[in-house]
């Protein structure tokens, strides 16, 4: 069967690509657009390494197939610095080394900008339970908490 | 594998009607990605229901509330009443999984999966919810605790998909509430799940009340002996005892690695009162 041809919006830029009907979103991001950003880490919506918006919304690429994105905004890790400027997460993220082997911190980064763009200024327990689905397996938990709560910190200031 | 994205009920039912292998319908994917990954089901033809209106909106209907079979979890947490008058529907739904899957999953999935241990299931079971179906035949509407006959077995037919669930109008005083068990404090699968909703007068007396129970049997259960067992009392400690006995009399669990049956007969039991307890307590303010 012929591939679908799809045109959708990454990161602000019209893009099109050609994928297969099993073709994650991940898939089309990493191998096709080389966007690399996105890690793979479960492949069945447990880890969220892959985290990307679609739609202004929070999800797993893994679990969202290429082919549905057609017509639809996709937001992924590469998008978050503006040119060669960090995003304050990123910053903070790198201040208080929330980050070991970093498999897993663009996933965090999306998951924790998506966060703060809801709830300007999180508790500790807010942020814990909005990352549940994103985890480290370096185990460096409140470091990365730190740093969120120290990036909302930089983002109230403006 | 093909892949459509129809934007009519027509258009869908039309593929699924004539689809000549396995098909599947896309909602959130939570689940259907998942088994793909894992070669549990190989489709032939995917039918995503996301384009189709009726299957995305949330809408008040003759006095209660329609809510589409692809309306996300963190859609329904979003939405500025339903969380007032189905408290117990919305928390059970969110239940399921992170963020992340809230952001994509969806009742209709939850339901159409055909797990026993399905969050929103009970909750949905216990409210009275009915299940707009469209099929080759037109649509019909079949309560949800008629959908699922077993693990992975629905009662729909070729052709048929879930469009949409209707909620019934909620009186002054009523309620419902969810719980369930899991090892942890979050992001795991239901070991007992019980749901119950209620209506009271204004002396807090119970006079009309549903209680549903999953992960105890083979499918989810809508538990009558139960219900009766609270209708008329004001939940004290005998009616409470009643609720309790009740329940664990309907369950049929299986050991699994998540609980043993007499766990989960202890826990049903547990879950259920404290549920009615909830929801009681809601109604008061309802």
């Amino acid at each position: 069967m012929a591939k679908h041809h799809i045109e959708a919006t990454v990161n602000g830029d019209a893009m099109e690509f050609l994928c297969e009907t099993e073709d994650t979103l991940l898939d089309v991001l990493r191998d096709t657009l080389q966007l690399t950003g996105s890690k793979e880490g479960c492949s069945s919506g447990d880890c969220g390494a892959c985290s990307v918006m679609l739609n202004g919304r929070l999800v797993c690429s893994c679990l969202v197939l290429g082919c549905e994105v057609a017509g639809h905004r996709v937001d992924t890790i590469e998008g978050v610095a503006k040119g060669q400027a960090l995003h304050p997460l990123q910053q903070k993220f790198l201040e208080h080394a929330a980050l070991q082997c970093g498999i897993c911190t663009p996933g965090f980064i999306v998951a924790s900008k998506a966060l703060l763009e809801k709830n300007p200024n999180p508790t500790d327990t807010e942020i814990r339970y909005w990352l549940a689905g994103n985890l480290c397996r370096c185990t460096g938990y409140d470091k990365i908490v730190t740093a969120v709560k120290d990036a909302a910190v930089a983002l109230r200031k403006g | 594998m093909r892949y459509e994205a129809p934007d009519t009920l027509e258009g869908a039912v039309a593929l699924l009607s004539g689809a000549p292998g396995e098909a599947r319908i896309l909602a959130g994917g939570t689940d259907l990605l998942v088994q793909m990954r894992a070669d549990v089901v190989e489709p032939a033809l995917i039918v995503d229901i996301k384009k189709i209106k009726e299957t995305r909106a949330v809408a008040e209907e003759k006095g209660g509330w329609r809510i589409g079979a692809a309306v996300t979890g963190s859609e329904l947490k979003e939405h500025p009443r339903l969380k007032q008058v189905w408290p117990g529907v919305i928390e059970a739904a969110n239940l399921i999984g992170s963020t992340q899957v809230q952001g994509r999953a969806t009742m209709g999935g939850n339901l159409c999966n055909g797990s026993p241990a399905a969050d929103s299931v009970p909750a949905l079971i216990a409210a009275g919810a009915v299940a707009t179906l469209a099929g080759p035949e037109g649509r019909r509407d079949l309560p949800v605790e008629d959908v699922m006959l077993g693990p992975r077995k629905l009662a729909l037919k070729k052709g048929e998909f879930v469009v949409s669930f209707l909620l019934p109008p909620r009186p002054p005083r009523s309620s419902d509430a969810y719980l369930r068990f899991i090892p942890r404090t979050e992001m795991d699968i239901a070991v007992v799940g019980a749901g119950v909703s209620l209506i009271a007068d204004a002396g807090g007396t119970i006079t009309a009340a549903r209680v549903s129970l999953g992960a105890v049997a083979a499918r989810v259960l809508l538990v009558p002996a139960a219900a009766q067992a609270i209708v008329g009392s004001r939940l004290d400690r005998p009616a409470q005892d009643r609720l309790e006995a009740a329940a664990r009399a309907a369950c049929a669990p299986i050991d699994d690695k998540r609980g043993t049956i007499d766990f989960r007969v202890q826990v049903a039991g547990v879950l259920t009162r404290r549920a009615a307890l909830i929801a009681l307590d809601r109604a008061r303010t309802a």
